[in-house]
């Protein structure tokens, strides 16, 4: 008897986990049969969800294109220091030494009178007036300093430095801080922001929509089911075991559109980065966005898929809690 | 098995639908009641399966004390009976089978024991062979039996049938009643409403008659009068 007490918990226990299984199993079940019974009812939904979800796709590829361009750009800003031609090397080697000294400098270096004109002739390979004049007269290009920074938006720590007197006084020309691209991608950087702002607010509201239009979709199936929903309750099927089923179909209509948004996008990425030629768009740089797209596409694919979950679940869940009257 | 004390339902403002009616039935009875439509018979049988509240009184089913019962044990308590409706509510979609396996799968048995006992179930209802078949191939009297084998599935202690020949012709009702004594026989207790003279006088068990919300009889071995 008293062994017989000891051993019962236990197998009430198992019995008890073994039932929570079975009854998840069948409300996955009965979610993915209800899910091909209301294919039709579902269709709206799983569109409207595909295009919230390319929209998100969208901004983030975007969103990733823009950095790299902006990256791009900025890595090539760089301030020259054009030297007199009688600086010392002892004075140019004082001049890179302090010039490293300061925070945001990267590297700096040397390009001598013969390299620049090495340099300029390469350049202007094509302009043979200028290769002839050139060859006929002296060198006239200044040794300089290239000064590479480590953040192209705080310059004034080298020009603090390069505009004292004594520093100014081994310049041959004003220091050069490639100053039009630095207004270039200031604006590069405010459309990306105004961009980005956008895409949040239109992501925004294409979830609100897809939400309300999986919601009526689901309550639609439980108006149409409602005789069905009545003999559950009857029979005595949990609230979780009724709602369950609604809320597995609503996730399916995520996954699929999550599949169909990628496939459209992936077929996009794919004929554009192949007509288009590289910056075709000047900012957009579409191959990049082809790359980044293929490069990442796990993490996308689990993203969408996740965002469609999260977008039916909730939902559903929503409407499911709004109709179902479970007394 | 069955004990009411005291119970009265009030909708609304309206006449009480039942009034300070007080039942007791004893495990293994076969109680008939008999009651116009209006009477108060399609009350009871929601308050037995807790669809409804009732206004006041005491409510105690197969042990279970209604006054405290919480929300999430009604699913439970709706498991441990039986219950048959005269528009028989069977799922359309679904052949006999799983309409009785249905039942089973809500309260979580495993796939393996719904094979094994459903066609036991279905041979005692008499409707062995017809598995396959859907609701709207069976005639009234089949769909009738494919709910209360539905309903007996679980093995209930308590089996109510509301009005289950009510939508039925004289000899399909029969095949109904006569399932229905044989489950009595095999121990549980049933609760049947009619009106059809006929069965309650043949049956001859307890009658207990049902009037604007009020027993104004109850007898061990009784008549259909009204």
């Amino acid at each position: 008897m008293r062994l017989k007490k000891s051993a019962q918990p236990q197998a009430n226990v198992k019995m008890k986990s073994d039932h929570k299984f079975i009854t998840l199993e069948r409300i996955f079940k009965n979610g993915f049969v209800n899910f091909g019974r209301n294919i039709w009812l579902a269709i709206a939904a799983i569109a409207m969800m595909g295009i919230t979800l390319t929209i998100l796709l969208f901004a983030v590829v975007a969103n990733a294109t823009f950095s790299h361009t902006i990256a791009d750009i900025t890595s090539h800003i760089d301030v020259s220091v054009y030297l007199k031609d009688d600086v010392s090397e002892e004075q140019r080697a004082n001049l890179i030494g302090n010039l490293k000294g300061i925070e945001n400098v990267q590297a700096v270096a040397y390009i001598s009178k013969e390299q620049a004109l090495k340099n300029y002739r390469a350049q202007n390979i094509n302009n043979k007036e200028l290769q002839a004049a050139i060859s006929e007269t002296d060198n006239p290009l200044p040794a300089s300093l290239v000064v590479s920074p480590k953040d192209p938006n705080k310059l004034e720590t080298i020009k603090e430095y390069l505009d004292k007197p004594e520093i100014t006084a081994l310049q041959s020309d004003p220091t050069s801080y490639s100053g039009d691209r630095k207004a270039a991608i200031d604006k590069i950087a405010k459309a990306t922001d105004f961009f980005r702002q956008a895409g949040i607010v239109g992501i925004i509201i294409f979830i609100v929509i897809s939400m309300l239009i999986i919601f009526n979709t689901i309550r639609m199936t439980i108006f149409n089911r409602r005789d069905e929903l009545v003999i559950m309750r009857l029979l005595g099927a949990t609230p979780g075991y009724i709602r369950g089923p609604f809320i597995v179909e609503t996730m399916l209509y995520g996954v699929v559109a999550a599949a169909i948004s990628l496939a459209i996008c992936g077929a996009l990425f794919a004929v554009a980065s192949s007509t288009l030629q590289a910056s075709a768009l000047g900012l957009l740089d579409i191959k990049y966005s082809g790359e980044y797209f293929k490069n990442n596409l796990w993490l996308i694919l689990t993203t969408q898929m996740l965002a469609g979950i999260i977008i039916g679940a909730a939902s559903s869940a929503f409407a499911a809690r709004r109709y179902l009257k479970l007394k | 098995m069955i004990l009411l004390d005291r119970v009265t339902k009030t909708y609304g403002r309206n006449e009480p639908a039942l009034e300070r009616v007080s039942l007791h039935v004893e495990p293994k009875e076969f109680v008939i009641i008999v009651g116009q439509s209006g009477a108060g018979k399609s009350t009871l049988f929601k308050l037995l399966t807790r669809e409804e509240k009732p206004t006041s009184g005491k409510i105690i089913v197969g042990g279970m004390d209604y006054d405290k019962l919480r929300d999430k044990d009604i699913p439970l308590l709706r498991r441990k009976i039986g219950v048959v409706f005269q528009d028989f509510k069977l799922l359309p979609a679904r052949n006999v089978y799983e309409n009785v396996a249905f039942a089973l799968e809500i309260a979580g048995l495993p796939t393996t024991e719904i094979k094994h006992t459903v066609p036991k179930v279905l041979d005692v209802v008499g409707l062995k062979g017809k598995e396959k078949n859907y609701p709207r191939e069976l005639s009234g009297g089949e769909r009738q039996r494919v709910a209360i084998a539905r309903a007996i599935v679980r093995q209930p202690k308590i089996l109510i049938a509301d009005e289950p020949t009510g939508n039925l012709d004289l000899k399909h009702a029969w095949d109904v009643i006569k399932v229905l004594e044989k489950i009595n026989q095999f121990g549980t207790t049933v609760l049947l409403t009619t009106h059809n003279q006929e069965i309650v006088n043949y049956l001859k068990r307890r009658v207990v008659t049902i009037k604007d919300g009020k027993i104004i009889s109850d007898r061990a071995v009784g008549k259909y009068k009204l």
